[in-house]
């Protein structure tokens, strides 16, 4: 006969009660656990998605602009400094060491050129990469530039210039053929006539170079200050931004939806440990002249207190455990529903963390109850009926 | 000469390794004629002078002991009578360690109750005290083996001796087939054989019962109150508090309280007076 031997008993004859506390507990920590667990996923998924949103970085040759320029480069105006980069610099880049963390590097030259005797802005980039980089670019009925002799025309500069897919149209002393129209953007990429960057060098005699880089880094792996800081060291002679307002735009809505979480998190955890306060004190108070025999036979106030708290505890374990699995259950289900290719991640680690919190708020919501018990006058608690 | 709660621990373990503590040097002494150093110690096993206790509540103080002096000899079996409201409970509570006196003191053994220090009243009551009380008072959802284990409960022993002892007590008082039974499966004469023997777990010189055949038809009183005389004949001093004038018989003292005051013992008490 040990004091959880009693303990135990008990829990096991107010059956209701017991499991009330057990459900109350188990209520909360399974709700925890769903939430942060659906976070993760979310979250995850999230950082994936925002990739598909162009750009973070912007490698620019270090100079200072005084006209007004496609993407902040002068191609016409008066500058100071350099107006290019080289395109050796792109291997740099490859090898800083958060490479892993970058997705698209996609250098692009712009320059200015004549069409059917107009200006235009011509622009040569690697179209896979520059695709990719620009999800929202869609070439209407054609296709992007697969060669040196391919060009796709802006929406605006395709009006202007009278272009079709299919024209021909000789840049700089090269004919190229128009594969496609890009659907309309609302932005200066309207304006562009874009091939291959080989092609955009020869015409505009600019071999070997660059106007600018444009880098997405992935937002899941190292974080994009610390990216800027590498590719600046590798980059001594150019200007490496993180678009700031791109960056922490996007990511403001995923933290938004994490604090979002966790402050439902810490209601759920204020509620659960009124739950089993109540309980508790209901149950001490229910057995006020049980408590009153036990100090009559000779239970310190300790071992009353003590006794107390070892119930809290046994179901607060249940509940810990039952908690989690019915939390990964629920995320289970509610995942596909809010996010469709995330996946669910079992955590052990949140499992401990589950039982750990429920013991946390049991024994810390039980305090007081136990105490109370332990200060119990026996006589007054002897007459008790 | 004043004992404490860690000496009867300490003459309890040497009993038990088959050493000669110092009662039994004491009764071998009475035994070759020679004086008993313990025989007043043995005289005033309880000794209570000027016991006052008050309760203060909506309307006027209540008086429930007023200046209450008794003394009573190890090994007797003492029977506390009077009417309601005599003072009776609550002279049994401040006796078992359970309320404080206002004034007067109260000794058991040689230890001053009320000197104790912080929980030792606590000690007190499981290692010199057994409680009978009028309902019972079993815990529901643990058997009567587990009823009578409980004293032990808080104690350092292996689990093994806990049961052991315990299954003896109930052996002693002739349940030992019940031992599985939870008390709702027993008679109201078996539950209180089983409170009996939760009392008697301990071992204690002392046995305080509050009205324990209250619930009880009058064969199965005396059956407990058999069981009680046994006890009475190994030594135990006893203190029975009752309403029942039938059970007088097996006292050898008898007091009756009155308004908080020992009005008078028994058979020198009018027997006209009222109970």
């Amino acid at each position: 006969m040990r004091l959880r031997t009693i303990a135990v008993n008990d829990l096991r004859r107010r059956k209701s009660r017991s499991a009330f506390l057990v459900a109350g507990l188990l209520i909360g920590v399974g709700t925890v656990v769903a939430l942060i667990s659906l976070t993760q996923s979310m979250t995850g998924e999230t950082k994936a998605n925002l990739q598909s949103f162009g750009a973070n970085i912007v490698v620019t040759p270090r100079g200072k602009d005084v006209s007004l320029s496609y993407g902040g480069i002068s191609v016409g105006g008066v500058a100071v400094g350099a107006q290019s980069l080289p395109e050796t610099d792109l291997a740099r880049i490859d090898a800083i060491p958060s490479r892993a963390a970058i997705s698209v590097v996609s250098p692009e030259l712009v320059g200015a050129v004549r069409v059917k005797g107009r200006r235009a802005l011509l622009m040569g980039v690697h179209p896979a990469a520059e695709f990719k980089l620009k999800r929202w670019w869609s070439v209407d009925a054609g296709r992007p530039p697969a060669n040196g002799h391919e060009l796709v025309a802006g929406s605006a500069a395709a009006r202007t210039l009278g272009l079709l897919m299919g024209d021909y149209v000789r840049i700089g002393g090269r004919r190229f053929t128009v594969t496609g129209i890009l659907r309309e953007t609302g932005s200066q990429d309207d304006s562009l006539l874009i091939t291959d960057l080989r092609a955009a060098q020869d015409v505009l005699s600019q071999q070997g170079k660059v106007t600018l880089v444009q880098i997405a880094a992935l937002y899941a792996d190292a974080p994009v200050d610390q990216i800027v800081k590498e590719l600046a060291a590798a980059l001594p002679g150019a200007e490496v931004a993180a678009m700031q307002e791109a960056v922490k735009g996007r990511m403001h809505v995923v933290d938004q939806f994490r604090s979002f979480s966790y402050a439902i998190v810490g209601v759920v955890i204020a509620i659960e440990a009124l739950v089993v306060f109540i309980t508790m004190m209901g149950a001490v108070n229910e057995r006020t002249h049980e408590i009153g025999v036990f100090r009559a036979i000779g239970f310190r106030r300790v071992h009353i207190t003590r006794l107390i708290l070892i119930e809290a505890l046994i179901a607060s374990v249940i509940a810990g455990v039952l908690g989690y699995l019915a939390g990964m259950g629920v995320t289970y289900a509610v995942l596909p529903l809010v996010a469709r290719s995330a996946e669910v991640a079992w955590a052990p680690l949140l499992g401990l963390g589950a039982v750990a919190l429920a013991v946390a708020i049991g024994a810390l919501a039980s305090l007081y109850p136990a105490l109370h018990a332990g200060r119990m006058d026996p006589t007054e608690a002897l007459r008790a009926l | 000469m004043s004992a404490s709660v860690s000496e009867r621990e300490k003459r309890r373990a040497a009993e038990e390794a088959g050493g000669a503590g110092p009662d039994a040097a004491a009764r071998d002494a009475a035994a070759r004629g020679g004086v008993d150093p313990n025989d007043e110690r043995a005289a005033r096993f309880i000794d209570i002078r000027g016991l006052e206790k008050t309760f203060s509540g909506d309307g006027a103080p209540v008086y429930a002991l007023r200046g209450l002096d008794l003394a009573v000899a190890e090994g007797s079996f003492l029977g506390v009578m009077g009417q309601s409201g005599s003072g009776k409970s609550t002279f049994l509570s401040i006796l078992g360690g359970l309320s404080h006196p206002d004034a007067g003191s109260i000794s058991v053994d040689g230890i001053d109750l009320y000197t104790l220090p912080g929980e030792r009243l606590a000690d007190f009551r499981r290692e010199y005290l057994g409680f009978v009380f009028q309902s019972f008072n079993l815990v529901p959802y643990l058997t009567a083996l587990e009823n009578v284990t409980l004293p032990l409960a808080v104690k350092k022993m292996p689990g093994a001796e806990k049961r052991r002892r315990a299954l003896d007590v109930l052996e002693h008082v002739g349940l030992a087939d019940r031992a599985g039974h939870l008390p709702g499966k027993l008679s109201g004469g078996e539950q209180e054989r089983v409170a009996i023997a939760r009392a008697l777990v301990n071992e204690p010189p002392l046995i305080l019962a509050d009205e324990p055949t209250g619930a009880l038809d009058s064969e199965t009183t005396v059956e407990i109150m058999d069981v009680f005389a046994g006890l009475h004949r190994e030594g135990i001093t006893i203190v029975m508090v009752t309403h029942n004038p039938e059970i007088q018989r097996y006292f050898d003292r008898t007091i009756v309280l009155r308004d908080g005051r020992l009005d008078c013992e028994l058979p020198a008490c009018d027997i006209d007076t009222p109970l």
